[in-house]
C-alpha cells in the first residue's frame, strides 16, 4: 500500500499539471480575443491569470471546478435547486432502487438457470448476446413510453439502472453457483443432502466472491443508467440533467462539477461494496 | 383476447418442447444447443406480436415486431446513412484510436515499474467512473460532427483496454522470461515473441468489452448534439415524434451492428489465440 502511494500521488500530480497547462492552452484564444478588442498587450502572467479565471472557459481549471463544487454542495442549502447534493440524491436514489431491483432479479434468474436445464440452454445464450447490444440506446424510449402511460419520476430511471445491472449479476452469479467442483458436490451427495441443502450450504456460499465482483460492475452500470436516464426528461433534476443543462447554456464549470460529483458518487458506491465484500468474506473465512 | 390466450398456449407449448429437448439424451448435440435458444427467441417475438395485437396496445407504447420489420425495410437508405455516420465514422474510428493508444500506453506501463504502480490504480479507478458524462464537454470541443463522437469513444474504451492489456503483458511467468534471457533475446524480442502472444487472450477480452462501449458512446454522445443524421439523433428525434417503430428499427440496427462487431472480433480472436485452452475445447 505504501509502495503505491508515491507513484499514485505523482501520477495524479502530473495529471493536474497537464490539466492546468491544457486549460491555459485551450482558453488562450478567448483571452487573446478579449485583449485585442481592448487594445492591450498580453504578457504571459496576464494570460495565465485570465485563462484560469474565465467565466465560461473551454476547459475550466481544477481549482475553478473545486470551488464551484464546494459552493454548490456545502455552501448551498441541500433543498435548493442549485445544490449538487440535491441533484446527486435524485440520481443516487434511482441508482440504488434500480440496483436493488436488478440485483434481486439477476440472482433469481441465476438460481433458475443453475437448477433448470431448459432455462439454462434457452436463456443463457440470450443473456450473453444481449451484452453486445448497446442497451443504453433505448433508455430515452423507456423514459418517454413510461411517461406516456403515467409513470414518472424515480421508477423509469430505476428500470434502466436495473436493466443495466441485471446482466452482469446474472452472468457472474451463474459462474459462482457453478464454481463448486465435482468433489464437493459428491461429498454433499454422500451426506445425503437434498438439492435445497446443496444450494444453501455449498453453492450459495461458494458464489459470494463472484457475486461481489459482478456487483461492483453492476453498481457502476446502474449509475451510468440513471445519469443517461435523466437526459430525455427535459433536464429537470439529477446529475444527468445538470450535464445537459450545462451543455445547453455553455456552463462548462457546471458540467465539470456535475461530472466530478458523479465520479465521487461512483467511487463511493464501489468503495462501499468493496467494504461489504471485505467484511463478508472475512466473516465467512474466505479472506 | 383470444390472441392473448393463443400467445399463452404457444408459450406453454414452446416451453414444453424446450424442456423435453433439454432433458433428452441428445441435449449435448450442437444442433440442439442452437435449436433451444432459437425456439425461445422466436416464441418471445411471437408472444410480443400476439399480445400487442390482442390487447390493442397503442403504437406509441409498443409497436408489434411485424411493424418494426416493415419500418426497417422501408427506411433502409436512412438507416444506412445513420449507420455510416454513427458506426463507421464515429464508433469505429474512436475504437481504433482508443484501443491503439491504450496498447501503446500499456507497453510503457509494463516496462516501467513506477508507471505501473502509479498509473494502474488511477486507470482502474477511472474505468469505474461514468465516463459517458464527458460527452457534453467533448461535443463542445470537437463540434457536432463525428469527431466529437469518436473522441467520446476514445475516452470510453481507453481505460478498460489499458487494464486488460497490462494484465495480459504481465501474464508471462519468470521461468519463461528467464528462458528468453538464456536465448540472449533482447527486450524487443522478448516482447514480440513472448509477452505479446501470451497477452493476446487478455487483449482480445479488452477489445470485446470495448466493442459495446464504442457503440454506446457514439450513440449517447449524439444525444448531446449532432448533425441531422446518426443513430442517436434519429432515436431522440423519433421519440419526440412518438414514431416508436422508427426507434425500434434503429435499435434493431444497433443490435445487429453490436453483435456483428463482437462476432468479428471473436473470429479474429479464434485465429490469433488458437493455442489457448479456451479456444481448443
Amino acid at each position: 500500500m505504501r509502495q503505491a502511494l508515491i507513484p499514485v500521488l505523482s501520477v495524479v500530480a502530473a495529471l493536474i499539471v497537464i490539466w492546468y497547462v491544457a486549460a491555459v492552452g485551450l482558453n488562450s484564444a478567448w483571452a487573446y480575443n478579449k485583449a485585442e478588442r481592448a487594445n492591450v498587450e498580453l504578457n504571459l502572467s496576464d494570460l495565465v491569470k485570465d485563462t484560469l479565471s474565465q467565466e465560461k472557459p473551454r476547459l475550466p481549471a481544477p481549482h475553478q471546478v473545486a470551488i464551484e463544487t464546494w459552493n454548490t454542495t456545502v455552501e448551498k442549502k441541500i433543498t435548493s435547486k442549485r445544490s449538487l447534493v440535491y441533484h446527486g440524491w435524485i440520481t443516487l436514489s434511482s441508482t440504488l432502487l434500480g440496483f436493488a431491483i436488478g440485483m434481486s432479479m439477476g440472482i433469481l434468474l441465476a438460481v433458475g438457470i443453475v437448477h433448470n436445464r431448459a432455462m439454462d440452454i434457452s436463456v443463457m445464450p440470450w443473456a450473453i448476446a444481449s451484452q453486445t447490444i448497446p442497451i443504453l440506446a433505448i433508455a430515452p424510449m423507456i423514459i418517454v413510453v413510461l411517461n406516456s402511460i403515467g409513470i414518472q419520476g424515480l421508477l423509469p430511471k430505476a428500470i434502466i439502472s436495473a436493466y443495466l445491472s441485471f446482466f452482469p449479476v446474472v452472468v457472474g452469479m451463474v459462474k459462482g453457483l457453478r464454481s463448486p467442483d465435482r468433489m464437493k458436490l459428491d461429498l454433499l451427495k454422500t451426506y445425503n443432502a437434498t438439492r435445497a441443502e446443496t444450494f444453501w450450504k455449498l453453492r450459495l456460499p461458494a458464489s459470494v466472491p463472484y457475486l461481489f465482483a459482478s456487483l461492483k460492475i453492476g453498481i457502476a452500470a446502474s449509475l451510468v443508467g440513471a445519469i443517461v436516464g435523466e437526459l430525455p426528461t427535459g433536464a429537470v433534476r439529477g446529475l444527468g440533467a445538470r450535464l445537459l443543462a450545462g451543455s445547453y447554456y455553455g456552463q462548462t464549470i457546471q458540467i465539470w462539477s456535475a461530472l466530478l460529483s458523479a465520479a465521487v458518487l461512483a467511487a463511493l458506491l464501489v468503495a462501499l461494496i468493496n467494504l461489504v465484500q471485505q467484511i463478508t468474506l472475512k466473516r465467512m473465512g474466505m479472506l | 383476447m383470444s390472441l392473448v390466450i393463443l400467445a399463452m398456449l404457444i408459450w406453454g407449448a414452446a416451453w414444453f418442447v424446450n424442456v423435453r429437448l433439454a432433458d433428452s439424451s441428445f441435449a449435448e448435440r450442437r444442433s440442439i444447443r442452437l435449436l433451444v435458444p432459437t425456439i425461445f427467441g422466436l416464441t418471445i417475438i411471437l408472444m410480443w406480436e400476439l399480445i400487442v395485437r390482442g390487447l390493442d396496445v397503442p403504437l406509441v407504447i409498443l409497436p408489434p415486431p411485424s411493424l418494426v420489420i416493415q419500418t426497417t425495410s422501408e427506411n433502409l437508405p436512412i438507416l444506412w446513412k445513420d449507420f455510416v455516420q454513427t458506426f463507421l465514422k464515429g464508433a469505429l474510428r474512436g475504437y481504433l484510436i482508443g484501443c491503439t493508444s491504450a496498447m501503446l500506453v500499456a507497453i510503457l506501463v509494463e516496462r516501467y515499474r513506477f508507471l505501473r504502480r502509479g498509473l494502474l490504480p488511477v486507470a482502474s479507478f477511472m474505468a469505474a467512473l461514468p465516463i459517458i458524462g464527458t460527452a457534453p464537454i467533448l461535443v463542445m470541443w470537437f463540434g457536432f460532427d463525428w469527431h466529437s463522437k469518436a473522441a467520446v469513444v476514445v475516452v470510453m474504451v481507453f481505460f478498460p483496454m489499458l487494464i486488460n492489456a497490462v494484465a495480459g503483458l504481465r501474464e508471462s511467468s519468470f521461468i519463461q522470461q528467464d528462458l528468453m534471457r538464456t536465448y540472449a533475446a533482447n527486450a524487443w524480442q522478448t516482447f514480440f515473441k513472448l509477452k505479446l502472444p501470451v497477452a493476446m487472450p487478455f487483449i482480445f477480452n479488452g477489445l470485446k468489452i470495448s466493442t459495446t462501449l464504442a457503440l454506446i458512446g457514439a450513440i449517447v454522445a449524439e444525444f448531446f448534439g449532432s448533425p441531422i443524421v446518426g443513430m442517436g439523433f434519429r432515436i431522440s428525434m423519433s421519440i419526440g415524434q412518438l414514431a416508436l417503430d422508427m426507434v425500434w428499427a434503429e435499435i434493431v440496427v444497433a443490435a445487429l451492428a453490436g453483435s456483428l462487431f463482437y462476432g468479428l472480433i471473436t473470429i479474429i480472436e479464434k485465429g490469433v489465440t488458437f493455442w489457448h485452452p479456451s479456444q481448443r475445447g
